[in-house]
C-alpha cells in the first residue's frame, strides 16, 4: 500500500517537473523579460545591472533551480499587464472559479443522474427519445453559443436573470463567496449550467448504459423474484453499482471543467481564473500563462491521484497485484 | 477495407456490370443510400462549403471594401431595404456591412483554418502513429506518453497556450499576418495525438502481416514499406477522425476566435462574427448574431454526423 502510494507520488512529482520545466522555458525564453521591466529609455549598463540582479546570467538549470523553489512557494513574477504579483491575481479570482466548477458539477451530477435512471426504466417512452436527441444536439454545439443562447432567453428576452458579472459578494477570510447574497445566486445560475451541460451529458449517458446492463443481470431477476418493490430494486440495488464509474467520471472531469471555465467565464464576464487566463494569452502576458499552466496541471495531478488511491483502497484486486509485484 | 470509395472497385463477376453500378451497389454507397440523415448532412456541408469556397463570386457585396460600405445602411433589418435603398438579405451590421456577404467570407476562413489544421494534425499523428507501431520501443513509449498526457487535458486549452507562446515568439510587427498560421498550429498541434494512436494501433497489427515480413525479407527501405504497404492498410480510421476532427477543428477555431485570441479582426471568421454580434443582442439588432451562430452550427454539426456516418460504414462489425 505505501509501497504503491510513494511511487505514485513519485511518478506525479515528475509530471510536474515536466510540466514546470515546459512553463519555465515559457517563462524565460518567451518575450523578453526585461523589456517588460525597465523603462523605454534604459541603457546596455541598466539591463546589464538587471540582468545579473535577476539572476538571467546565471547557467541555464541554476535558472531553473530557482523558478522550481519560487513555484513552491507560490511566487511567479509580476503580471506584464496588471503589474501584481500572479499568486495574488490566481488567489484573488480562484473563489469564483472554484463556486462555478462546483455548482455546476452539482447540477450535472443531480439532473445527469435523474436522467439517466429515467431513460433507462422508459427506454420506448416517447420522452425518453427527446432527451437522447436533446443530449446529442447539446453536445455538437459549441459552449459558447449555448452560453449566448440562454442570455438570450433568460437575461434579454425575460430579464429574469443577470447576464454578467458575479453580483454582490461577501468576504471570509481570503474567500470572496457570491453564494451567500440573492444577487450572487442568481447571477451563479446561467454561468452554472452552460458548464454543467457537457457533463450532465456524459453522465446521463453512463448511468443510462450502466443501468441497462445491471438491470438485465441475475441478482436484479432475483430480488424480482423476492417480490421487492420496484424502487427498492431500481435505485437500492441497480443505481447503487452504476455510482462507481459516475463518481470515477465526475472526478476526473473536475479537471475538465476548470479548463472549461475558461470560455464560460468569457461569455459571463466571471471573474474567474479562466477569464484571466484568456485575457493572458491575448495581451502575452507571460508569467500569468506559465503560472496557470502550473496550476492547472497541480489540479490535473492532484485529482488524478486521489482517484488512483481511491481505486486501491475500493478494489482489492489491485492490491494483490501490488503485492505480488505489479 | 475493400470499400473505401476511392480504391480500385471489387472484382467484376460479370462483364455486363459497369464500373459506375459496381460502385452504385458497393457497400459504402448502399449504406449512405439508406441513411436519409447522412445524405441531408452532406447536402449541407456541400452547399455550405461551396458557399465559402465560391464567396468572392456569389457575395452580393464586398464587406471588406472601405468603398463600397455606408454608414447610412447600418442596422438594417433582414430581407428590407437599407436607408440607403439597397436590399439586404439578412440585413447589416452596425457598420452597414452585409450579414451574408460576411458569412460568406467568414465560413471560408472558418473552413480553411479547420481544413488546414485538421490536415496539419492528420500529418503529424499519422507520421508520429506509424513510427510508434512501426519501431516500437523507446520511440513507441515517448510519442504515446507525450500523447497520453496531451490527451487528459482538454484541447482548447492546449490550443490557447500554444497561441499564446506563439504569440510571444513572433515580432509584433509580423503577428497580423502570421495569426492564421499560429491558429493553424496552435489547433492542429492540439488534435494529432487521437490521429497517433489510432494509427499506432492499426500499423501494430499490420506489422504482423506476412506481407510486411515479405517487404521485409525483399530488403525493401522501412520508409517506403511504412509509405507504401502500411498506409494504405490504416487509413479508415484516419478518414474518420479526419472528419469529425475537421468538425471539432471548426468549433475549437471558432471559440478561440469567439475568445478574442483567434483571426484578426481584418479577416473575420464565423466565430468573430459572433462576438461582434453578441455585442448588439441587448439593443435588440438579434440578426447580426443569430446567422452566423446557424451557419456555424450547421457547418459543425453536418460534417460530425457525415463523420459518424463514415464511421459505421466503414466498421466491419456492424455490417
Amino acid at each position: 500500500m505505501l509501497a504503491f502510494i510513494a511511487r505514485r507520488l513519485l511518478q506525479s512529482v515528475i509530471v510536474m517537473l515536466v510540466v514546470a520545466f515546459i512553463a519555465f522555458l515559457v517563462f524565460r525564453y518567451v518575450g523578453d523579460p526585461l523589456a517588460n521591466l525597465l523603462s523605454q529609455d534604459a541603457t546596455m549598463a541598466d539591463y546589464e545591472e538587471a540582468r545579473e540582479r535577476l539572476g538571467l546570467n546565471q547557467p541555464f538549470y541554476i535558472q531553473f533551480f530557482h523558478f522550481v523553489v519560487n513555484a513552491l512557494q507560490g511566487q511567479f513574477g509580476v503580471s506584464y499587464r496588471l503589474q501584481q504579483p500572479v499568486s495574488q491575481l490566481i488567489f484573488e479570482r480562484l473563489p469564483a472559479t472554484i463556486e462555478l466548477a462546483v455548482a455546476s458539477s452539482i447540477i450535472a451530477l443531480v439532473f445527469g443522474v435523474f436522467l439517466g435512471v429515467y431513460t433507462a426504466l422508459k427506454q420506448r417512452a416517447f420522452s425518453t427519445g427527446v432527451i437522447m436527441t436533446l443530449s446529442l444536439v447539446g453536445v455538437s454545439l459549441p459552449t459558447f453559443l449555448i452560453g449566448i443562447g440562454l442570455i438570450y432567453i433568460f437575461a434579454v428576452e425575460l430579464k429574469w436573470l443577470p447576464s454578467f458579472g458575479r453580483g454582490e459578494v461577501i468576504q471570509i477570510g481570503w474567500w470572496r463567496t457570491g453564494l451567500l447574497t440573492q444577487s450572487g445566486l442568481r447571477s451563479l445560475i446561467l454561468p452554472a449550467i452552460t458548464l454543467s451541460l457537457f457533463q450532465l451529458t456524459l453522465i446521463m449517458r453512463l448511468v443510462r448504459a450502466e443501468m441497462m446492463e445491471v438491470l438485465r443481470t441475475d441478482y436484479i431477476r432475483f430480488a424480482r423474484a423476492r417480490g421487492l418493490s420496484q424502487r427498492a430494486i431500481n435505485f437500492g440495488h441497480a443505481l447503487k453499482n452504476t455510482m462507481v464509474p459516475v463518481i470515477t467520471i465526475t472526478g476526473l472531469q473536475l479537471g475538465s471543467v476548470i479548463a472549461f471555465a475558461i470560455i464560460t467565464e468569457t461569455v459571463f464576464q466571471w471573474p474567474g481564473v479562466g477569464s484571466l487566463f484568456v485575457n493572458s494569452v491575448a495581451a502575452v502576458d507571460v508569467p500569468v500563462m506559465a503560472a496557470y499552466l502550473v496550476f492547472v496541471a497541480l489540479i490535473f495531478v492532484i485529482i488524478n491521484l486521489i482517484v488512483d488511491i481511491l481505486y486501491f483502497i475500493v478494489d482489492p484486486r489491485l492490491r494483490d497485484g501490488a503485492k505480488s509485484g505489479r | 477495407m475493400t470499400d473505401l470509395p476511392h480504391s480500385p472497385e471489387q472484382p467484376v463477376p460479370a462483364a455486363k456490370t459497369s464500373r459506375w453500378k459496381t460502385f452504385w451497389r458497393s457497400d459504402i454507397v448502399w449504406s449512405y443510400r439508406r441513411s436519409p440523415v447522412t445524405v441531408v448532412a452532406s447536402i449541407v456541408a456541400f452547399l455550405l462549403v461551396s458557399m465559402a469556397v465560391f464567396a468572392p463570386l456569389l457575395a452580393p457585396y464586398n464587406p471588406f471594401n472601405p468603398a463600397t460600405l455606408n454608414l447610412m445602411d447600418g442596422f438594417t433589418p433582414p430581407n428590407s431595404n437599407s436607408m440607403g435603398g439597397r436590399y439586404f438579405a439578412l440585413g447589416t451590421d452596425s457598420q452597414g456591412r452585409d450579414v451574408l456577404s460576411t458569412i460568406m467570407y467568414g465560413s471560408r476562413v472558418s473552413l480553411f483554418v479547420g481544413a488546414m489544421a485538421t490536415l496539419f494534425a492528420m500529418v503529424m499523428g499519422v507520421g508520429l502513429g506509424l513510427v510508434a507501431g512501426y519501431v516500437g520501443g523507446i520511440w513507441d513509449a515517448v510519442i504515446m506518453r507525450v500523447a497520453d498526457v496531451q490527451l487528459s487535458f482538454p484541447a482548447i486549452l492546449i490550443a490557447l497556450l500554444i497561441f499564446g507562446v506563439a504569440r510571444g515568439i513572433i515580432p509584433p510587427n509580423q503577428q497580423e499576418g502570421a495569426a492564421i498560421w499560429v491558429l493553424i498550429l496552435a489547433i492542429g498541434l492540439a488534435n494529432w495525438a487521437q490521429f497517433a494512436r489510432a494509427v499506432r494501433g492499426a500499423t501494430m497489427v499490420e506489422r504482423q502481416k506476412d506481407y510486411v515480413a515479405a517487404a521485409r525479407i525483399l530488403g525493401v527501405n522501412p520508409f517506403i514499406i511504412l509509405l507504401r504497404h502500411v498506409l494504405p492498410n490504416v487509413v479508415g480510421p484516419v478518414l474518420v477522425i479526419g472528419t469529425i476532427g475537421l468538425a471539432l477543428a471548426i468549433i475549437e477555431e471558432a471559440t478561440l476566435s469567439y475568445l478574442g485570441v483567434g483571426v484578426p479582426p481584418t479577416q473575420p471568421s464565423l466565430g468573430t462574427l459572433i462576438r461582434i454580434g453578441q455585442q448588439f443582442l441587448f439593443s435588440g439588432e438579434w440578426w447580426i448574431l443569430l446567422f452566423p451562430a446557424i451557419t456555424l452550427v450547421l457547418l459543425a454539426l453536418s460534417v460530425n454526423l457525415l463523420g459518424d456516418w463514415l464511421r459505421d460504414a466503414l466498421n466491419p462489425k456492424l455490417r
